[in-house]
């Protein structure tokens, strides 16, 4: 299993993560990224990586 | 022998490539090819975090060095591509050296529109790293600036500008610059935004002359105004870069041509990824070339996949997104506003520093959104963008919010 960081003091809410996977991120009312599930194995991989990727400030990182 | 897959431009496009294959289980040789010295790193924050001295320059690397090196990524910086073999399937450099490719991607995207006027220095384009620590250097010592055209990055460094202490105005030929985009009641807000800040806008006016030097420039206005400024930046749109590729026998019209599958047209194993990229977007059935960081990410993905599995190619039809930093606004787009017919504005009355606007086709068909200061309405907006609907649901769901969240307020204050 791996899991998923996100650094609530960068994120400004683009939401790019939760639009490459909704079942992993979503954001609050303050628009601050919210991880849904931390954990995550080798089938979301790809998608994972995708929305760690598409996050403009790198907020997010994958943790092994 | 392994195959191998060339990448050309190594900026958010280039990298975000050459991450994607070895994601999707691309095992062949990833080189990366970009005329600049600098490690690969981020534009936005040229406008933003990195001109105003929050964000230094190794704070907005695209990728790690270690990532770099666990990715098998051969990255070869301060080296300009000078064309295409494409029968021979080589990329040439300025030095002579050829580099074999089984797939090419192109991602040399844009630079700056040049600036059309001439004085002898202090009058800066902004597009790169060492255009933003020119710009950086000419600023600290500075007191006043005049932005030339008020799109995204003139509206940017307006605002980082003035909050770094200087006097600023802008100017740019329009009577409401992001009006064509938002249309003219938004827009009229972005300009009233200037103003709440201590900008001044000249608007409605284009530059007939810019003389002087740094320190001394004067910017002549059609309309007779003169304006006095230490430094001028110029952000007056951007060319693609192609030059390069005119002997190469691709399609280059506006960027590079490509098909859905963001191939260049005619040439199965030449891919387009980001702002050199005018593919064929099959929703909208034209052919578009798009200027915003989310495109050229999704677009990487997209070429990744199709170099991985070029039998069963993904087509390309992005939802549009971009985000922009002024002032105290998060200002973020989705979908097509420009082309909308109607537009509603919703305001929170309990939160006068946040607005949503939605934008409806000439069938009433809600086709576009913005928001300012609103992530999570964006969030909706964007989802409901995937899906057919009426304008008047994307309206009723952001009414609901603004009556959800009142109802909280007042419940927490009780
Ligand atoms: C100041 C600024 C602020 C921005 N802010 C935002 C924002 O807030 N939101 C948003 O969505 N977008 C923003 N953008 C736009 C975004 O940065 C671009 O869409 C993105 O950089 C496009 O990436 P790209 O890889 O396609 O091309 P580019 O970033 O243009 O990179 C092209 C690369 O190719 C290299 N190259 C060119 N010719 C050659 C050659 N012949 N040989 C080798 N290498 C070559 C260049 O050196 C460069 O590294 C901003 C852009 C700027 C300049
Ligand atoms: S993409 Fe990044 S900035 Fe945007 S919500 Fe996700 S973590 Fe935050």
């Amino acid at each position: 299993m791996s899991i998923i960081k996100a650094d609530m003091d960068l994120c400004q809410g683009y939401a790019n993560c939760v639009m490459e996977a909704p079942k992993f991120f979503d954001i609050d009312d303050e628009g601050v990224v919210v991880v849904l599930q931390q954990e995550f194995g080798e089938d979301d991989r790809v998608r994972i990586e995708a929305a760690v990727r598409s996050c403009p400030v790198t907020a997010l990182r994958i943790e092994e | 022998m392994s195959p191998s897959t060339v990448i050309v431009g190594g900026s958010v496009g280039g990298i975000r490539t050459a991450q994607a294959l070895r994601s999707n289980g691309y095992v062949g040789e990833v080189v990366v090819i970009d005329a600049e010295p600098h490690v690969p790193y981020d534009k936005p924050p040229l406008s933003k975090s990195f001109l105003d001295n929050s964000l230094e320059a190794d704070r907005i690397r695209l990728i790690s060095e270690p990532e770099v090196v666990e990715s098998r990524i051969d990255l070869r910086l301060g080296n300009k591509a000078a064309g295409v073999d494409l029968s021979n399937r080589m990329v040439v450099l300025e030095n002579g050296d050829v580099v074999p490719y089984d797939d090419l991607v192109l991602a040399t995207g844009v630079r700056a529109r040049p600036s059309p006027w001439e004085a002898s220095d202090g009058v800066h384009l902004l597009r790169t790293l060492d255009d933003a620590q020119r710009l950086k250097e000419d600023l600290a010592g500075a007191r006043s600036a005049v932005i030339v055209g008020a799109g995204f990055i003139g509206a940017e460094v307006a605002a980082t500008v003035k909050k770094l202490g200087l006097e600023v105005a802008v100017v740019d030929p329009l009577e409401i610059p992001i009006g064509q985009v938002l249309g003219a009641d938004v827009g009229s807000r972005f300009v009233g935004l200037h103003h709440a800040n201590g900008v001044a806008t000249h608007y409605g006016t284009g530059v007939d002359f810019i003389t002087g030097s740094r320190g001394d420039l004067v910017v002549g206005l059609s309309n007779g105004v003169e304006l006095t400024g230490d430094v001028v930046v110029v952000g007056i749109g951007a060319v693609p870069n192609v030059e390069w590729l005119a002997s190469s026998g691709l399609a280059l019209d506006n960027g590079l041509v490509c098909d859905e599958y963001c191939r260049a047209v005619g040439q199965p194993n030449v891919y387009g990824v980001g702002d050199i990229a005018r593919w064929f977007h099959p929703r909208k059935k034209q052919l578009v070339r798009v200027e915003h960081w989310t495109n050229a990410v999704e677009q990487a993905v997209c070429v990744a996949k199709n170099i991985v599995r070029p039998s069963e190619p993904t087509s390309y039809a992005p939802i549009p997104y971009v985000w922009s930093d002024q002032y105290d606004w998060k200002i973020q787009i989705a979908g097509e506003t420009a082309m909308a017919e109607d537009v509603v504005i919703i305001d929170d009355p309990a939160n006068k520093e946040r607005f949503a606007a939605v934008y409806g086709d000439s069938k009433g068909t809600y086709c576009g959104a913005a928001t300012v200061n609103w992530p999570r309405a964006m969030v909706q907006c964007r989802r409901m963008l995937e899906g057919e609907f009426d304008l008047s649901e994307p309206v009723g769901v952001l009414r609901q919010m603004v009556s959800s969240s009142s109802k909280l307020r007042s419940a927490s204050a009780d």
